[in-house]
C-alpha cells in the first residue's frame, strides 16, 4: 500500500459523505477541516467508514491523525500494510 | 412467551427521529429494529388514507429549508449523515408567509425563504427596532451548538434588544407554533432552533408530502439491512440492575437489546417502565382539513404559503379555557409552494391548526365528539378566513370536497402521546439520556423540533451514544 492509495481511500469516502463538496482540488498538506465544510459528525463518519470498508481501527485519541490527506496517509499506510501481511 | 431475537438496537417508533436513527445504526452494521404500534411510519409526522385520499398529519411545511451549496445547515447534515441527495426529497419552496395580527390582520408581517424580506418588513413596521432584530437575528446566528441559552427566556431575551411588544408577539408567534412545548414564553435556546428553522432558513415541501420523506427514508433503512415490525408496540419495559434488560411486546413476546432508543416521549417512555410521571401542562392542537376542487388561490384565497394570524392585542400561546381558541391559529395552504406547472397536490387543500384542550375532547361520548368536531370545524374555518384576502361568497363550500380534523384525542389515540401534545413535555432532555444506562430518548421530547430536526436528533443520539461508544 502506498499513501497515495490511502489519499484516494480517505477522498472517496468523504466523496460519498459530503457529496456536496467539491474534491478536485484538495490541498494534501493543508487540513481538511480548513478546505472543506467537515464537521465534528463527518470525522465522526470517515473513521466509521474506515473500519466498514477496510477494517481499520482509528482510536478516539488518534482523530488528531487524520487532520489532512498527508497525515492520513502516514498514520493510515501502515495499518493498511499490517492488515494486508495478515491475510 | 420469548421468542424474539437479541438486536445491538431496538427502537422504539418508526416516526422520523427513530426512522433516522435506524438508518444510522444499520449502515454501521448494527442489528436494529424498529418496533412500531401503527400499521403506518411517521408517528406524529405520518399520513393517513380516508376515503381513497392520502393525508399528511403534521407536516405542514418542512422548516429548515436552504438551497443546496449553504454550509452547515441541519438540513446539510442530515443529508450527508443519512447519505440521502438532496434530489431525493424534492423539496419545493414556500411562495411566502405571514404573519397578520389584528382583528383582520392589519398588521402584516411577511416573510419567505429570503431573510432579508423579513428585515425590511420589521423596518417598515416598526421603524427604530432594526437595529434590536438585527442583535437578535445575530445571536440566533452566532449560537455555537444546539442548546445555547437553555434555561433563559426568549421573551425577556427579545425584550433586551427591541422594546415592541408588538414585534415580540409577532416574532414569538410562529416560532411558538411551529415548536413550543412551553405556554407563554419559550425557552431561549428553543427559540434559537425555531428562529433559524423559521426565519432564517425557511419553508418547503414535496409536492407529495411527508409520504416522499417516509419513503426515502424507509427505503435507506431497508437498504442498510435494517428491521421493522410494524403493528408491534412495546408494552413495557424491563428494568434490571439499572439497565434495560428487555421489551416486552404488546403480544407478550420479549425481545432483548443492547441498547434501547425511545422515541415516544420521555413520560411516555418513563411509563413503560412502570413509573408514573408526575402531570405536567401539555399543549393541544385541532387542525381542519378541507379538500377543494379548486385551489385556495383560484378561490380568492391569496397564495400565501403560511399565516400565523392572531386577532388580540396580546399573543396568547396557553391551554384554551374551551375546546379551542379561536383567536389564533395556523393557515397552511399545501398548494402555495413553487411546484412548478401542473406539479403540485392534485386537489386544493387548507389547512387550519389552532390550539385545543384536550380535557375538554377526550372523554366526550362519541355523538358529542362528532357534532363538537362539526361545530368548530365551521368556527375555526370562519375565524382564520378573516386573515386571508375574501374568496366570493359560498365559494369555499361550494369548492369543498372533502373534510377532516383532528383533536388532541386524535392525536394521542395515534400516536400515543400524552394528552396529544405534538410538541411533547415542556421539559425537554436535550442528551437525551434517561435513569438507565443503556436506554435513551430521541426525538421530540429531546428538543428537536420540525422534521429535519426530529431527524438530526435521531442522528445525534445514535451517533454519541451507540456509534461513538
Amino acid at each position: 500500500m502506498t499513501n497515495e492509495y490511502c489519499k484516494k481511500v480517505i477522498l472517496d469516502i468523504i466523496a460519498d459523505i459530503a457529496p456536496d463538496e467539491d474534491l478536485s482540488n484538495v490541498k494534501p498538506d493543508v487540513r481538511l477541516r480548513d478546505q472543506l465544510q467537515l464537521d465534528s459528525m463527518d470525522f465522526l463518519d470517515i473513521v466509521m467508514e474506515l473500519r466498514k470498508r477496510h477494517g481499520i481501527e482509528v482510536p478516539e485519541a488518534d482523530y488528531t491523525r487524520l487532520a489532512s490527506l498527508d497525515s492520513c496517509a502516514e498514520y493510515l499506510t501502515p495499518k493498511f500494510n499490517a492488515l494486508a501481511a495478515k491475510s | 412467551m420469548n421468542s424474539g431475537g437479541h438486536y445491538d438496537v431496538a427502537i422504539i417508533g418508526a416516526g422520523l427521529s427513530g426512522l433516522a436513527a435506524g438508518i444510522r445504526l444499520a449502515h454501521f452494521g448494527r442489528r436494529v429494529c424498529i418496533f412500531e404500534r401503527h400499521n403506518a411510519v411517521g408517528g406524529l409526522n405520518g399520513f393517513y388514507s380516508l376515503g381513497g385520499r392520502k393525508y399528511d398529519v403534521g407536516l405542514h411545511a418542512v422548516t429548515n429549508y436552504v438551497p443546496s451549496g449553504v454550509k452547515g445547515s441541519p438540513l446539510g447534515k442530515i443529508l450527508r449523515q443519512l447519505r440521502i441527495d438532496r434530489d431525493e426529497f424534492a423539496l419545493c419552496t414556500q411562495k411566502g408567509s405571514r404573519v397578520a395580527f389584528g382583528p383582520t390582520g392589519g398588521a402584516s408581517l411577511r416573510f419567505s425563504n429570503d431573510f432579508g424580506l423579513l428585515e425590511s418588513e420589521v423596518a417598515r413596521l416598526f421603524p427604530g427596532q432594526s437595529d434590536g432584530f438585527g442583535a437578535i437575528a445575530r445571536f440566533v446566528r452566532e449560537a455555537p451548538a444546539v442548546g445555547q441559552g437553555a434555561g433563559r427566556s426568549a421573551r425577556a431575551f427579545i425584550r433586551s434588544k427591541a422594546d415592541d411588544p408588538l414585534l415580540e408577539d409577532m416574532l414569538l408567534c410562529p416560532l411558538m407554533f411551529y415548536g413550543s412545548a412551553s405556554e407563554e414564553d419559550m425557552d431561549l435556546a428553543q427559540f434559537a432552533i425555531m428562529f433559524r428553522a423559521v426565519y432564517l432558513e425557511g419553508f418547503a415541501r414535496p409536492a407529495e408530502g411527508v409520504r416522499l420523506i417516509l419513503r426515502v427514508l424507509l427505503d435507506k433503512y431497508r437498504a442498510a439491512g435494517g428491521e421493522r415490525r410494524m403493528k408491534c408496540g412495546v408494552r413495557s419495559i424491563v428494568e434490571r440492575d439499572g439497565k434495560a434488560a428487555a421489551l416486552v411486546l404488546d403480544s407478550g413476546e420479549e425481545i432483548s437489546a443492547t441498547h434501547i432508543l425511545s422515541s415516544i416521549g420521555s413520560a411516555e417512555t418513563e411509563a413503560l417502565l412502570g413509573r408514573r410521571p408526575p402531570p405536567e401542562r401539555r399543549l393541544g392542537y385541532v387542525e381542519t382539513i378541507a379538500v377543494l376542487r379548486e385551489t385556495p388561490s383560484a378561490l380568492g384565497l391569496g397564495d400565501d404559503t403560511i399565516v400565523f394570524f392572531n386577532d388580540c392585542e396580546r399573543f396568547t400561546y396557553r391551554n384554551p379555557e374551551g375546546q379551542v381558541d379561536l383567536r389564533s391559529g395556523i393557515i397552511c395552504c399545501p398548494n402555495n409552494f413553487e411546484y412548478g406547472e401542473g406539479r403540485g397536490p392534485p386537489e386544493g387543500l387548507l389547512r387550519i391548526t389552532c390550539l385545543a384542550n384536550y380535557d375538554a375532547w377526550a372523554g366526550l361520548a362519541r355523538e358529542r365528539y362528532i357534532a363538537d368536531k362539526a361545530r368548530c370545524f365551521d368556527l375555526i374555518q370562519d375565524s382564520a378566513l378573516r386573515f386571508l384576502p375574501p374568496a366570493a361568497p359560498g365559494a369555499l363550500a361550494r369548492s369543498t370536497v372533502a373534510t377532516d380534523m383532528f383533536t388532541p384525542a386524535t392525536v394521542e389515540r395515534y400516536t400515543g402521546h400524552i394528552r396529544g401534545a405534538i410538541y411533547g413535555s415542556p421539559a425537554k432532555v436535550r442528551d437525551g439520556r434517561t435513569a438507565l444506562s443503556n436506554l435513551y430518548v430521541c426525538g421530540t421530547d429531546q428538543g428537536m423540533l420540525g422534521i429535519v430536526g426530529a431527524m438530526l436528533g435521531g442522528i445525534m443520539m445514535a451517533n454519541s451514544h451507540i456509534l461513538k461508544a
